[in-house]
């Protein structure tokens, strides 16, 4: 139970003991810290049971002294997960299993030595390289809203307090006037990271001037974006910063009530979170008088089920009250009236992180980082056809040539690469010759895209782009919430054409109903999910005109993914092994023992099952075409 | 009806309806509960619901029909989730999603006659790392391949 800012700080000084090895990195030390990913990627190749077996055994080796484990949060190094870093030396282990727990302990904690064989390989010097900070993956990125994953226990408040944590709030409620807070905001420049880029102080600042008993905090935790996960993985790693940050923003605003809506497929996130909440009520650092300023702040968790509509501000409300998630017009904005008809603030879990250090290091140092009139950084979700897999958190005006071949480390495979698409479902398909845009909300409007969540999936020359804005279109389609017509039929009619034209039955004038449709619905639709559907569709014909092309017209797709306009035929390489014939489930495939062998058109169901089957090397004698 | 409320699963739904003294603003929070307990929402589960916190059941019906994680109908005993996040969607996860239903022959969101597998997709389960992503209960199955369908469909317990 704290009392004051005095008592914070002793438990802040008693408890730097539990960061000692952690914060002086490359110091001599007897005893040494084994901390394991636990996020999402690594917990899903048993980072856990990984962690269980390091305590078992330093029990069995007799290290309890010697060393110590836990899990911490996400590393962003997902591609080479789990995992697994040893302090005070700073070595970062990759791709750890459960049976190279043993060898660690031995080797390493005993021995002295490090173990070679688990160091990140460098792709392009061939050399293994131990530490970090050394990385291409994480030298050019700069951490603020992931600065405590994959450094604190996310179930230790105590950690989080002897990392300065909470300081911010008390300093602010012992000291501040809500309008300092406000101010302070506007001055950092933040702007809000899930998708639309308005500016948080000023929302902040509608909010403390609407005039009203009740007033609510939200942390917008339903994460909808099918590609993006940096909102997971701050709640899982780092859940005290988020809760730290609402009760700011709750004094700020005047609100005494926050509430997190986050999505019921984020089990460990939630349990994480209710840990932290229940920890900071012991605290009172949550609660009724909070560290005796007479501020009254507690935080309810609210779960989604399952509505990527219920992203929209609005719409969330509705889903909090009980009804269906539909979006409702504004203005009134929820500053105004929000959660039942009260003046409500919605912030996105990563705007929220950047908060409490904000006002730890000031708003002039958080504004020096970043571009003109996007500050600080952006976490983005670095997935597809890309080397290095992970979560990225790079300064805004960074350019995407960077984050690909740099940080990202190129393109999969050896592949070419083709079109990089952020901003998810609402997003655009971004091409070569665009590679050089520095990264900001505006920047990334212009040239047809948009910030988004920060979902950024890299594609090869395999990938087809009608294919994949038809993926984007069935997704709105399935998440349309049925509320306006120039949503609900609007997108069934584009997704309509768009099958149309992958089936190999487009016609000449698609791309212009495709197009104009497609500006109808931006202008008519309710919210920001209908209004920026169109958005892959209209990257894409601008960008890959031609292959909408040769599917409509030539009825071909150039990246052979498209299964109808697909022909299997057997080449002259043949051997006539007679397997494929034997591996077609339809009989189309006929010929004698070492003969050439023919397909059937007519009968063929395009499964590639012969193309599976057939052994011929280096070329397969049986070709799509 | 008198089995239905002696069910233990009915009175451990009663007990949080009251424990949260649940309201017209708490239906998801129950739906969830009643959802965890019976795997699905049945009728009589939904006119029970109606009943205990006095909202309709048009409305309740409107609610569950809106999100997709409540479902009306029971599920397999094994849940194969194939993620279609868009980072498993471009490493070819509708292919994995395509072998499913051949070898299992049913459509994705179906269940077998024998109510031993229910075939279903999901967005994102954020671990894009391990691209492309099949789940299976609460079970990962990371960098799968379609030749790893059969291997993954016989480590179920059926």
């Amino acid at each position: 139970m704290l009392k004051n800012i005095e008592d914070l700080r002793k438990i802040r000084e008693e408890n730097q003991g539990l960061l000692f090895l952690r914060k002086n990195p490359n110091i001599t030390s007897e005893k040494k810290e084994i901390l394991v990913c636990g996020g999402t990627g690594c917990h899903s190749s048993q980072s856990k049971e990984i962690m269980e077996a390091f305590n078992v055994e330093i029990e069995k080796m007799n290290l309890t002294g010697k060393a110590s484990c836990h899990i911490t949060g996400c590393f962003g190094f997902c591609e080479k997960g789990p995992i697994v870093k040893v302090y005070p030396d700073d070595v970062f282990y990759t791709e750890v299993k459960i049976s190279d727990v043993g060898e660690i302990l031995k080797t390493h904690i005993l021995g002295g030595q490090k173990v070679d064989r688990l160091l990140y390989l460098d792709p392009k010097s061939n050399e293994r390289i131990d530490t970090q900070h050394h990385m291409d993956f994480y030298r050019k990125q700069v951490r603020i809203a992931l600065r405590n994953c994959g450094l604190l226990d996310p179930e230790k408040i105590e950690e989080y307090i002897a990392n300065d944590g909470y300081m911010a709030l008390a300093e602010l409620l012992l000291t501040k006037q809500p309008i300092d807070i406000i101010n302070t905001m506007k001055e950092s420049g933040l702007r809000g990271r899930g998708g639309g880029g308005f500016p948080t102080g000023s929302k902040w600042g509608m909010a403390l001037r609407s005039v009203s008993d009740q007033k609510y905090m939200i942390c917008n935790a339903d994460e909808g974006d099918p590609g993006a996960f940096m909102d997971r993985s701050i709640l899982e790693g780092d859940p005290h910063s988020i809760i730290e940050a609402m009760a700011i923003g709750g004094y700020a605003i005047g609100a005494t009530k926050g509430v997190v809506y986050i999505r019921a497929e984020y089990p460990l996130a939630i349990k994480r979170l209710k840990i932290a909440i229940d920890q900071a009520r012991k605290y009172n650092l949550l609660g009724k008088n909070i560290m005796n300023s007479g501020f009254d702040f507690d935080i309810d968790i609210k779960y989604g089920a399952g509505a990527f509509v219920c992203g929209e501000e609005t719409a969330l409300i509705q889903s909090i009250e009980g009804h269906r998630g539909e979006p409702v017009s504004k203005p009134p904005y929820p500053s105004e009236s929000g959660l039942f008809g009260k003046p409500t603030v919605v912030n996105n879990v990563e705007t929220l992180a950047n908060i409490p250090i904000i006002f730890q290091k000031g708003a002039a140092w958080f504004s020096s980082i970043g571009s003109e009139h996007s500050k600080g950084t952006k976490v983005f979700a670095l997935a597809g056809k890309i080397n290095n897999v992970g979560l990225v958190e790079v300064p805004m005006g960074i350019t995407l040539r960077e984050i690909i071949y740099e940080i990202g480390g190129g393109i999969k495979g050896g592949h070419a690469f083709k079109s990089v698409q952020t901003g998810g479902p609402s997003g655009g398909c971004i091409t070569e010759s665009n590679l050089d845009t520095p990264i900001d909300y505006e920047s990334l409007s212009k040239i047809g895209s948009m910030m988004g969540s920060g979902g950024m999936i890299v594609m090869d020359e395999e990938n087809c782009m009608v294919n994949i804005a038809k993926f984007y279109l069935d997704f709105t389609v399935e998440e349309s919430c049925g509320k306006c017509t120039a949503c609900r039929i609007g997108t069934k009619r584009l997704l309509e054409i768009l099958n149309r034209i992958v089936e190999g039955k487009g016609e000449e004038d698609d791309l212009d109903k495709l197009t104009k449709l497609s500006e109808t619905i931006k202008d008519t639709a309710l919210c920001g999910l209908g209004q920026t559907a169109p958005n892959p569709i209209l990257s894409t014909i601008k960008y890959f005109q031609e292959e909408y092309k040769a599917h409509i017209i030539d009825k071909r797709c150039p990246s052979g993914v498209c299964k109808d306009l697909l022909r299997y035929e057997i080449g002259d390489a043949c051997i006539g092994c007679t397997k494929c014939a034997r591996a077609c489930p339809v009989d189309a495939i006929s010929g004698k023992v070492r003969e050439k062998h023919f397909i059937d058109q007519a009968k063929c169901i395009k499964c590639g099952s012969c193309y599976t089957a057939c052994p011929v090397k280096p070329v397969k004698a049986v070709l799509i075409v | 009806m008198c089995n239905f409320s002696q069910n233990p699963n009915v009175i451990e739904l009663d007990n949080f309806i009251e424990e949260i003294n649940a309201k017209e603003t708490d239906l998801i929070a129950v739906l969830h509960r009643a959802q965890n307990l019976f795997g699905y929402i049945s009728e009589e589960v939904l006119s029970h619901i109606s009943k205990k916190i006095g909202v309709p059941k048009a409305s309740i019906y409107g609610v569950v029909s809106f999100y997709s994680y409540f479902t009306t109908e029971p599920r397999g005993k094994n849940v194969i989730n194939v993620c279609m996040g868009t980072a498993c969607f471009v490493r070819g996860s509708e292919k994995i999603l395509r072998e499913f239903e051949s070898q299992l022959r049913i459509k994705s969101g179906e269940t077998t006659i024998d109510k031993n597998f229910t075939i279903d997709s999901l967005r994102c389960v954020g671990a894009c790392g391990l691209a492309p992503v099949v789940m299976v209960n609460d079970k990962v199955y990371g960098r799968a391949e379609t030749s790893d369908v059969a291997r993954i469909i016989s480590e179920c317990e059926v």
